[in-house]
């Protein structure tokens, strides 16, 4: 391989990454909602119904409220960059991604937090009560959800003897037994929970509610119309899109380019939609058979994801 | 089946014995409690299993079928007859809240492994170092006794001690004598019958299986 192919490759590979995340990313929500309407008896919406609204409301008129400032149109945009940023680095399709070397875990989750935190102070910003009720809500849920995610980082890394992602990644696949160590375990239970609770997926927050008791996340942008609403869509969807692309890549990786060619890259592509598919489908499926928590009880939730991952951390002291 | 094979199974086994203690105090539901202790047991009889395969001990293989049979059949079945009779003590009433007990649950696991580092130095096998697992799902079974006042979460919190030790046992000497097993597993049925009889008994004269309503007398 040349020094040019070997500057490009990972640089192409990156990108592939962004467009399949933004391309799927709205039909992996479709996916969901399908799986629950068919659990449900019902025929649903076709997969791409959320692409066609995001079309929709990129077409209509931009309306904001009159006492929003400079944050509430910047919050959309730095969503989607920051998710778009992180996906570019994350190991998704292969495990040399442009930057691979900063593709670290915790930058990575706190690239995912800035968006997060924008898109609160941009629901506090038109100063409306659902607004401020939703970020309030989803900064609780958020700060719970941390030191669990933080906890559960550590016992990955701790793995891998490095918090870089291709490196715990790379990691997996020289040592396929290594899954299936408590510690993985515990750690990847964990993951799952905060994943479900960052996501704003159930039991944590209902995405299809906008009864005023129950919305987290929909409370938090309710505010938004149009071109700004359909940015916001789709970084949730790629945001989510990525969450589940990083957990199904740290259980199973097999199938991961581990070059930057392109027939390794296609297959990658294809074995990593598979492979998202098949975990959102599982969640939708137990979306169906879950109730929505009490918001009061989430801490439980989060507070047993935190214990996981701490019995991650202690058992992968003792049993090495 | 080989060396790291064989440690990573027990491992499994020994970590889904400390998941399950966890997930009692995680958990609200008595009858969901029942069943995770029910899980325990299987895992318990597995590890069991396991070392009795492995060392080809026949002994060891007889007492992974009685614990299956005691601790992952008989027993929760017990239980859960009574939780199905006593509608009003469906649920839990820890006197400590669910986010503080997992979090204890978590500071004792760290004591358990840091208490166990002197015995894990005298078994110097890969299953030796398993043993910190046991000892931490007996600390969360004597938590799980202090703070669960219910007739049912105190059998349960028994429960869990008793199958820390057993897990202890198994992992430290490779297997107790069967007679031992048989005498220790016969012991925590007649515990359970008799705390049935009594949450029975309970129930009929006070209403309640809350314990802490013995510390009046009543006519």
């Amino acid at each position: 391989m040349t020094a040019a192919s070997q500057m490009i490759g990972p640089i192409v590979a990156s990108f592939t990454q962004v467009i399949a995340v933004a391309g799927s990313g709205l039909i992996l929500i479709g996916l969901l909602r399908k799986v629950r309407a068919h659990l449900e008896g019902r025929v649903g919406a076709p997969l791409i119904q959320p692409l066609r609204d995001v079309r929709k409301l990129f077409r209509k008129e931009r309306l904001r409220p009159d006492q929003a400032t400079w944050i509430f149109p910047l919050a959309p945009v730095v969503l989607v960059a920051t998710v778009g940023a992180a996906v570019a680095i994350t190991p998704l399709i292969t495990t040399h991604p442009a930057m691979g070397s900063g593709s670290d875990f915790f930058a990575l989750i706190y690239l995912l937090l800035a968006g997060s935190t924008l898109l609160a102070l941009a629901g506090l910003d038109a100063g409306t009560a659902f607004g401020g009720m939703g970020s309030s809500r989803a900064v609780t849920i958020g700060a719970l959800a941390e030191p669990a995610l933080l906890v559960t980082i550590l016992a990955m890394s701790a793995a891998a003897h490095s918090s870089n992602v291709p490196a715990i990644v790379h990691a997996t696949l020289s040592d396929p037994a290594s899954v299936a160590t408590p510690q993985r375990l515990f750690a990847l239970g964990a993951l799952l929970v905060v994943i479900v609770a960052e996501g704003g997926r159930l039991p944590v927050d209902n995405p299809a509610t906008h009864l005023e008791l129950t919305m987290i996340h929909e409370a938090m942008v309710l505010e938004y119309a149009g071109p700004d609403l359909a940015l916001v869509s789709v970084g949730e969807a790629m945001r989510l899109t990525l969450l589940l692309g990083l957990f199904v890549n740290l259980v199973a990786p097999w199938g991961i380019a581990t070059t930057t060619g392109a027939a390794a890259l296609a297959v990658g592509l294809v074995v990593l939609v598979a492979k998202v598919a098949v975990v959102g489908a599982a969640l939708a499926v137990f979306e169906v058979f879950t109730a929505k928590v009490r918001l009061f009880r989430v801490p439980e939730l989060l507070a047993g994801a935190f214990v996981l991952a701490l019995l991650g951390v202690v058992s992968g002291v003792v049993v090495r | 089946m080989t060396g790291s094979a064989y440690a990573g199974a027990l491992g499994l086994g020994a970590a889904v014995v400390l998941l399950c203690a966890v997930v009692t105090l995680w958990r609200r539901a008595l009858g969901a409690i029942v069943r995770v202790l029910a899980v325990q047991g299987l895992a318990l009889a597995c590890v069991a299993m396991a070392i009795g395969v492995h060392e080809h001990d026949a002994g060891l293989i007889v007492v992974a079928v009685l614990v299956l049979a005691a601790k992952a059949i008989v027993v929760p079945t017990l239980i859960l007859r009574v939780v199905r009779h006593d509608p009003a003590s469906r649920e839990t009433q820890p006197l400590v809240n669910v986010p503080a007990s997992l979090v204890a649950a978590g500071a004792l696991t760290f004591l358990a492994f840091a208490a166990s580092r002197s015995v894990t130095s005298l078994v110097p096998t890969v299953v030796g170092r398993l043993i910190p697992f046991g000892l931490a799902a007996m600390l969360v079974g004597f938590f799980s006794l202090v703070t669960r006042r219910k007739a049912v979460s105190q059998i349960v919190g028994i429960l869990l001690v008793d199958n820390g030790v057993a897990l202890i046992a198994f992992l430290a000497t490779a297997g107790v004598p069967l007679i031992v097993e048989l005498g220790a597993s016969l012991d925590v049925l007649l515990v359970v019958v008799v705390l049935q009889v009594l949450a029975n008994q309970l129930r009929s004269r006070l209403g309640t299986t809350d314990l802490d309503q013995l510390v009046e007398l009543h006519d």
